[in-house]
């Protein structure tokens, strides 16, 4: 019976999430096929699991006192190597993602230059940052310069592609209208296109900063500077109040990060 | 915008009053020093002798990368497999954790602002620390494998998660809600049949969106014994094969392509 005629009799069912259901049956069995082979495949060592229970506990514990006070010297510089990283990064990333962003911008852009700065996009924002910074730091060698050109390389991909699709959907009629007045290039893009994608372009360099202070703080685990070695190091001598510490200022920047961040786009908007 | 007077008595207009001018002015001066002084810094902490031969090394590295050894890439099956899971199981044991969490922190939907803080402090403090941490805490505890990184990848995807749902959920038209608690509907009974239908589309974009991330972080997970292809790319640096690691890289470029594309796809099918 179908779902009309048994609400008409009061039992009514709620419409399904997938209309077509042979879509939705083959979705269902297919996850269930993946889900089996998936975890027949995983081995998990229980013996190991259960040894390390303990140590969970500890960290767990850890978090009710951490020690901020033994490794003082170290997590002092690595987070101002982590900060001053992100700062410095941001600003060269966002300065040379705005002409990639306008490269990329179909409505902008001629054909070979968008392939190319869409080319660009998609070679920073696949590799994780943590890839590029094991080339980096073999290239730069070890310290916070591989890291900072690591952060400003993925901004690049991530502040480009965000700005060239603000830059796709903006409102045709003013650059048409500055157009009109016989402005050339630059003019257009400076009183038509920038006072539109302005707001969002610092809402999104604030954001971006934050991002890169949180990754700032694991490329430091292959060598190219910040918090993340001190914090790798401590983890992997079970130090865990020593890494209860360091984990806890990151959570804390990261809240000020987006709490400020919060407030400049308010501001901005 | 201010208007001032020219010594002809004309009156003469400009974009901002002469005060906002030089606190612009001040602003640009903080800030550039602010940012010369952290390359200082960098600048100090920095062997300037490597960076010299920067471009030399670069050009040796990709000579060494070319030709890459297509006879390694039969062993990366596994390995990639094994990445897979990590990403997909690891989203949904994320959603699983995540989904409750969501409600609590919503201010429509919360029991009591108190426990929505709880709820917000744990979106946070997943959202703060990179799944790559995660997995390095986990493999000390857990042990070197799939499972920890699993785990990594579900700790991660909570904050992430959480925080879009959330968001979603505070945006939901409440009409529906009030009619239905109009019926003399219980707070479950709510929330299945007046908030669920109004969010699944938007959950079901955040949790593909999140498995796409998932995948890209996953790659790396290895790097530090949390299991899939990163083991292999350790080892093959540390070995110095940089022609498997070309190989690993192409893997990874194209998987991560090609997740992007499903996920963009089903997004582009249920909005």
């Amino acid at each position: 019976m179908s779902r009309e005629q048994l609400a008409s009799k009061g039992k009514w069912r709620r419409l399904p999430f997938i209309a077509d259901p042979t879509l939705r049956w083959g979705l269902a069995v297919g996850a269930v096929i993946y889900l089996v082979l998936a975890l027949s495949t995983v081995d998990v060592n229980w013996a190991r699991v259960a040894e390390g229970a303990s140590r969970g506990l500890n960290f767990l514990a850890a978090f009710a006192q951490p020690d901020f006070i033994s490794r003082r010297t170290d997590i002092v510089n690595g987070l101002l190597e982590s900060l001053t990283m992100t700062l410095t990064s941001t600003v060269i990333g966002v300065a040379l993602a705005i002409p990639v962003g306008l490269g990329a911008a179909r409505n902008i852009a001629p054909w070979p230059v968008y392939l190319v700065c869409r080319g660009i996009i998609t070679v920073s924002r696949t590799f994780q940052e943590i890839i590029i910074a094991i080339l980096f730091v073999v290239m730069f060698g070890f310290g916070p310069l591989a890291g900072m050109i690591t952060l400003a390389f993925a901004t690049i991909g991530f502040m480009a592609k965000l700005l060239a699709e603000d830059i796709e959907d903006l409102d045709w009629r003013q650059v048409e209208a500055v157009r009109a007045t016989g402005a050339s290039w630059w003019q257009t893009m400076n009183h038509a296109v920038q006072p539109q994608v302005m707001p969002r372009l610092i809402g999104l360099s604030m954001y971006r900063l934050d991002i890169n202070f949180r990754e700032s703080a694991v490329i430091g685990i292959v060598g190219a500077g910040g918090i993340g070695a001190t914090l790798n190091t401590s983890i992997s001598r079970y130090e865990y109040d020593t890494s209860a510490a360091i984990l806890l200022i990151i959570i804390a920047i990261v809240l000020l990060c987006e709490y400020s961040s919060s407030h400049v786009r308010r501001w901005t908007q | 915008m201010p208007v001032s007077t020219t010594p002809q008595g004309q009156p003469a207009w400009r974009l901002r009053t002469t005060r906002a001018q030089w606190l612009g002015y001040l602003a640009w001066l903080a800030g550039i020093s602010l940012f010369l002084l952290c390359w200082k810094l960098i600048s100090d902490n920095t062997m300037w002798v490597f960076v010299e031969d920067a471009g030399r090394q670069g050009s040796n590295l990709i000579g060494r990368m070319l030709p890459p050894q297509w006879g390694y890439a039969h062993r990366l099956w596994k390995p990639m497999w094994d990445t897979l899971n990590i990403a997909t199981l690891g989203t949904l044991l994320g959603i699983a954790m995540a989904f409750p969490v969501a409600f609590l922190a919503a201010r429509n939907t919360t029991p009591h602002p108190l426990v929505r803080s709880v709820a917000l402090v744990i979106i946070v403090s997943s959202r703060s620390i990179n799944s790559l941490i995660w997995a390095m805490l986990l493999v000390t505890i857990l042990g070197p494998g799939v499972l920890a990184g699993i785990i990594a990848i579900a700790l991660r995807s909570i904050g992430f998660i959480g925080k879009l749902l959330y968001e979603a959920i505070e945006e939901i038209h409440p009409t529906p809600v009030e009619a239905i608690s109009a019926t003399g509907a219980g707070r479950l009974q709510v929330m299945s049949y007046g908030v669920l239908p109004q969010v699944m589309p938007a959950f079901a974009g955040i949790s593909v969106y999140r498995w796409d991330i998932n995948i890209r972080e996953s790659t790396v997970l290895g790097l530090v014994g949390a299991g899939g292809i990163g083991l292999q790319l350790n080892a093959a640096i540390n070995s110095l094969a940089w022609n498997q690691v070309s190989v690993i890289f192409l893997m990874i470029f194209v998987t991560v392509l090609v997740s992007e594309w499903i996920s963009a796809r089903v997004r582009h099918a249920i909005i």
